[in-house]
């Protein structure tokens, strides 16, 4: 009984300051935020709504390349270490090809005055193409004949990550790149709320966000071929004694799971930039994304993308000017207070 | 590998012994720059490695937190040894009391860690001790009053154990370290709590019915690690006297996952051969002509071939070939190897192999 009794106010006083962790953050935001650049959230609505909106529109594309580490390795249960890799892959390739389209460049880069809606489009969907490829590729002819061996696997691809880092590094360089806006996006629009102008750029990536979002949830949710994929998450081999074709979705999912590694990389080079290291930081968004939402979970990326995304923002927007460079201790709070409700993240099931 | 087998000589025990003997003269056979760049960094990598074999290989988790708490313990005994001439908080302690806080730091860190990863397995255990790892790396990157991106430098190493003046003694001590972990980790292995971990290692369902705490087992595991690894991490800052991001990024992560699946992830000696190798290829591949710069994509082709053809490692790979010199009916060494090598991956074998008894 006493035991008991212990454990219970054990698990009461771990609560309350889990609930304290995430309570300080907010009343802090509200109405505290002291030497912060922006001052309380009731004081100055203006700079919190920008913050906001940053943390929302980081999130979308957060959500599109963990939506594809998620969906592969909820169909297959592979963690798919080289998804940073196809990133950058993505994004160096659709780089090149807008640099040969439009012509010129040089060592500044292009301006998005230069460059049309097409020269921007045609790029990145060709880059998308070929990451598909490169996944598909990597799926059929290493992934294929040891399925279920799931630390194998990440093995492997651990190792084509580490190859394809290095070459990537010898054909594209070390030094920072990016992929240039089309004129059309490169823009502010006002919002009409307390006066915000805010870049067209983010917006668009916001809606590309949540277009992927609900082309994926349509594919999921409403065709064939997604009932097939959400079966297979369930029981593999039930759908395979059905008579289904398993490894003809496999396949499937991992050439969009690719792909869309391969979108998040045209939009995050035109957003920010490639450089060697970039495929490491993205690796990490989606590891955190799906630790948080739980691992194959559609919904739990969304929630882990929105998740990340509004801590990376806020924290770097509202610690006190002298601390901003400790805003990575945040992501790793939000990992320990979700690990430590949910081990599996919030969505999570297990195997 | 084991009592029951008795004074018995092995192949095993001839192998152990004839390295043993060479780890021992090393000085007299090997030339200074061997013993002082090549070897000494080859022994605390293993300690390193050895950290996480011992938890795949006895827990079943694998870990790659490892790199991360080595460098905790680095960066520590950086901050608080410096004397005001380089980058950090510059505490300007003596060096025995600033080891003791460094290992005191890397092991609270590693609790930390662990209480928020015990309660994951497989894959996912992986999963987020790779995060841990990272977010260490960019830690120490973006924090300018610890370290910031260019690290802290002329970190003071007792002058007994400076490697520009006395290589030797670096080797020796690094060595003596080493064979304490291996030993002290293999006694572990066959105490009550190591025959626990391998019960939780095997069927953690089944622990936990039987009134085991499964959590605290592991956690005490990953915590022990931990410490191993936070020894190592001290070792290095005495071998290298400076310590930056970079030591712990990525690629550093990986390279030790790289050594411990080079060697094999499922038995101790496994860590110093796959650090031999790593530390050899990492240090002549790059003079290779057609290798040249493009050393990492030689290394990526090299744990890939591993991966694929010999998931067990080099360890692996020795242990089938003595079965398969001693016939396959020989005494009790084949059970459970000759048909589960090459198909099971390493973390997943059976009792029989990892404990050897």
């Amino acid at each position: 009984m006493t035991e008991f009794a212990a454990y219970g106010s054990l698990r009461r006083a771990a609560l309350i300051l889990l609930l304290a962790l995430v309570a300080f953050p907010v009343i802090w935001v509200l109405f505290i935020a002291s030497g912060t650049t922006f001052g309380p959230a009731v004081s100055d609505p203006k700079d919190f709504l920008i913050t906001l909106l940053n943390g929302i529109t980081a999130a979308a594309l957060y959500f599109i390349v963990a939506s594809g580490f998620t969906l592969i390795f909820g169909l297959m249960r592979v963690v798919n270490m080289a998804h940073g890799a196809f990133f950058l892959l993505g994004g160096y390739i659709a780089l090149r090809l807008q640099r040969d389209m439009v012509g010129g460049g040089g060592a500044l880069g292009l301006s998005s005055a230069q460059v049309s809606f097409a020269q921007w489009v045609l790029p990145g969907l060709a880059a998308v193409a070929i990451v598909a490829g490169a996944g598909l590729i990597m799926q059929q002819l290493f992934l294929r004949w040891n399925q279920g061996q799931d630390l194998r696997q990440a093995l492997i691809t651990i190792a084509i990550a580490i190859i394809l880092a290095d070459q990537m590094l010898a054909h594209f360089g070390g030094v920072a790149e990016d992929i240039s806006w089309p004129g059309t996006f490169d823009k502010f629009v006002n919002l009409h709320v307390y006066g915000i102008q805010y870049t067209l750029t983010r917006l668009v990536i916001l809606i590309i966000g949540l277009a992927v979002g609900g082309a994926l949830w349509f594919w999921l949710k409403k065709t064939r071929t997604g009932m097939v994929i959400r079966a297979g998450v369930d029981d593999r081999d039930m759908v395979s004694a059905m008579g289904i074709n398993i490894q003809l979705t496999f396949a499937i999912a991992f050439t969009v799971g690719s792909a869309l590694a391969g979108l998040g990389g045209v939009i995050g080079g035109s957003f920010a930039s490639l450089a060697p290291g970039v495929d490491a930081n993205w690796l990490l968004n989606s590891l955190v994304v799906v630790i948080i939402g739980g691992m194959g979970s559609l919904g739990g990326a969304a929630i882990g993308s929105l998740l990340l995304g509004l801590t990376t923002n806020f924290a770097a927007a509202y610690l006190p000017s002298d601390y901003t460079y400790y805003s990575i201790i945040f992501t790793f709070v939000l990992l320990a207070i979700v690990l430590a409700v949910r081990p599996l993240g919030l969505y999570g099931r297990p195997a | 590998m084991s009592a029951a087998r008795g004074s018995k000589l092995t192949p095993d025990r001839i192998a152990g012994s004839v390295l043993v003997v060479v780890a021992v003269f090393a000085p007299l056979i090997f030339n200074e720059y061997w013993i002082s760049a090549l070897l000494t960094q080859m022994l605390f990598l293993g300690v390193v490695a050895a950290s996480l074999i011992f938890l795949s290989a006895y827990g079943g988790m694998v870990s790659l937190s490892q790199t991360a708490i080595y460098g905790v313990a680095g960066f520590a005994l950086g901050n608080l040894t410096t004397n005001g001439n380089t980058k950090g908080l510059n505490l300007g302690w003596a060096e025995f009391p600033g080891i003791v806080v460094a290992l005191i730091i890397a092991v609270t860190v590693a609790l930390i860690f662990g209480a928020l990863a015990c309660r994951s397995y497989g894959i996912y255990f992986l999963m987020i001790t790779l995060v841990f790892s990272v977010i260490a790396n960019l830690f120490f990157g973006q924090v300018t009053s610890v370290s910031g991106f260019g690290g802290i430098s002329g970190i003071p190493i007792p002058d007994f154990f400076d490697r520009t003046t006395h290589p030797d003694r670096l080797y020796f001590a690094t060595l003596f370290v080493a064979a304490l972990v291996y030993l002290g980790l293999r006694y572990i292995a066959r105490t009550p709590f190591g025959l626990t971990l391998q019960g939780i290692r095997d069927d953690p369902v089944r622990m936990r019915s039987l009134g085991y705490s499964v959590t605290l087992h592991r956690l005490l595991a990953f915590t022990l690690a931990g410490f191993v690894a936070a020894l190592a991490g001290i070792l290095f800052v005495w071998w290298n006297a400076q310590i930056a991001p970079p030591t712990i990024d990525l690629t550093a992560t990986i390279d030790v996952l790289l050594i411990a699946v080079i060697g094999g992830m499922f038995r101790l000696e496994g860590a110093w051969i796959g650090a031999l190798v790593f530390v050899v290829i990492n240090n002549y591949a790059p003079d290779v002509g057609l290798v040249g710069e493009r050393f990492h994509t030689l290394i990526g082709l090299i744990f890939l071939v591993i991966v694929l053809v010999s998931p067990d490692g080099l360890v692996g790979l020795w242990e089938r070939t003595v079965g398969r010199l001693r016939g396959p009916s020989g005494p009790g060494e084949t059970t459970g190897e000759g048909g589960s090598a090459g198909t099971v991956p390493a973390g997943e074998r059976g009792t029989s192999t990892i404990t050897g008894s």
